[in-house]
């Protein structure tokens, strides 16, 4: 199981919660099911045509997915995937930030 | 490691007054800074873009710091409800241009600095005149329209970005270097587009969250100054106030980059607004509204309407609209079987943004019933029919 840690701006999406435990062995396997369980986050990970959104940032550790394979990088058992999309925000009176 | 050298050539320093040095002199005390980095920082020039949650710490720390020039851009004027969080601006300041209100606090706290205010919008035709003057620029703006503005135009100009941005309860920081490492392009190559994220003028922000990522900016902004120490070039800092946690991940620069990889397709500043999907499509269904006293005059002659409240618990019980069924934007498709297509419905929030993307997501889910949207929202009806709830 990987622990994938839900930033703020997509938590209205996942019923609140900050953090879940989904198994796959690759980044897209782990988001994939990630979108299973909370199908309204789907959109906001994935274009049309499946591909990951060009405002959204897949880190497994440290490391960001796209110089490793992008959604085929490897993720080994217990490994923390973290979800950063764009935010906006500095003054938080007219930003057009990731929120709902 | 990145440990960069100072950004202040030494043909620009001069020497300090006796003055001078007794204000500065915890500084001088640290052999980091020292006699030396302390002119490097009378000599530098520095550009904060936005005065409001991050633009106030940055401004005030860079100011006390002794930084000898500070440029600051906002076209926007004190309210109350920045003051919250925007701790350059007072009680005293309120409609004032915050630009003013920064510049006389600014001058307060350290008379020696010089201070520049831009009383306008940084925008693709002032945006290289303004920032050409300027060693570095921190960007504390709220919206991405000027985020990638204050990106390319730093890339072309060979200027550091220092990055801050916030969201409720968190926070990222980084130094957008294309000489040095990546910019924000290379993390993000475009933005969100609009109807996936409405208008965080409907967010709220703890107060303290861009006090704690405007400071973080100034620490960056000043090692970049008087060189040395690790800089937050090729790394993005993640804040969480609510778990107090600090994450730190690797940032790359991706050859790829339309701005500063190896086969750059931008070549200048180009139209930021139509970039990040700001401008009406014509495409686009137009969404219909109704003014707050046409909802009135229809309920108070007894039709029938299904009224929704598109808002989650905590903003409803701020300023709850009597009748009005819940149904959070998050959920909207899921429930669409909970609507009569055959009564008009209508949608609202705290402003009437949000609630156009209620209407947009059921109309892309095939709903054929009427949807009309409540004009300026809640506010509105509180504003021109009931004066017992409170506007927010
Ligand atoms: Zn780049």
């Amino acid at each position: 199981m990987a622990k994938v840690l839900i930033p703020t701006a997509l938590r209205a999406f996942t019923e609140g919660k900050s953090e879940a435990e989904v198994s796959g062995k690759t980044a897209g396997e782990v988001i994939a099911a990630l979108a299973k369980t909370y199908p309204d986050l789907k959109q906001h990970l994935f274009d049309e045509g499946g591909k990951l959104r060009s405002f959204v940032n897949v880190f497994v550790g440290d490391e960001n997915i796209k110089n490793f394979g992008g959604l085929d990088a490897p993720v080994s058992e217990n490994e923390t995937v973290t979800l950063v999309p764009a935010i906006a925000g500095g003054n938080a009176d007219l930003c057009m930030g990731a929120c709902l | 490691m990145s440990v960069l050298p100072g950004i202040i050539e030494d043909s620009r320093l001069n020497k300090l007054s006796n003055e001078e040095i007794s204000r500065y002199s915890r500084h001088l005390l640290l052999p980091q800074i020292g006699l030396e980095g302390q002119e490097r920082l009378k000599a530098a020039k520095v550009l904060i873009v936005g005065t409001g949650g991050l633009g106030a710490p940055l401004a005030l720390y860079l100011a006390a710091a002794g930084v000898g020039t500070l440029g600051i851009v906002d076209f926007d004027f004190v309210e109350e409800s920045n003051l919250q969080r925007q701790i350059i601006h007072s009680t005293n300041d309120i409609d004032r241009p915050k630009v003013a209100s920064a510049a006389d606090r600014i001058n307060a706290l350290n008379p020696d600095i010089k201070v520049v205010p831009y009383n306008t919008r940084l925008t693709s035709e002032n945006a290289l005149s303004i920032i050409e003057d300027y060693d570095i620029v921190a960007d504390g703006t709220d919206n991405y329209q000027t985020r990638y503005l204050v990106n390319d135009a730093c890339v072309l100009l060979g200027k550091p970005n220092v990055y801050g941005s916030i969201f409720q309860f968190e926070g990222q920081a980084s130094v957008f270097y294309a000489k040095e490492g990546p910019c924000y392009r290379c993390l993000y190559p475009s933005p969100p587009p609009p109807g996936l994220v409405p208008s965080c003028s409907e967010g709220g922000v703890l107060g303290v969250l861009p006090g704690i990522v405007g400071t973080i900016q100034a620490n960056e902004v000043i090692k970049l100054i008087i060189g040395g120490g690790n800089s937050l070039v090729s790394r993005l800092l993640l804040f969480d106030a609510w778990e107090m946690r600090f994450r730190e991940l690797k940032l790359d620069k991706d050859p790829g980059c339309p701005i500063c990889g190896e086969q750059p397709s931008i070549h200048e500043l180009i139209d930021y607004e139509q970039f990040c999907g700001l401008k009406p499509d014509h495409e686009e269904i137009p969404v219909d509204t109704i003014e707050a006293t046409e909802l009135k005059a229809r309920l108070d002659a007894g039709d029938k309407l299904q009224i929704i409240d598109i808002r989650e618990p905590h903003e409803r019980a701020i300023s709850p609209f009597p009748g009005a069924k819940p149904i959070p934007l998050g959920q909207m498709t899921r429930r669409i079987d909970e609507f009569d297509d055959q009564i008009d419905s209508v949608f609202l929030c705290k402003v009437g943004q949000r609630s156009v993307f209620a209407i947009r997501a059921l109309q892309e889910a095939g709903y054929k019933g009427k949807l009309l949207n409540l004009k300026d929202g809640v506010n509105a009806w509180a504003r021109d029919v009931d004066n017992n709830l409170p506007q927010y």
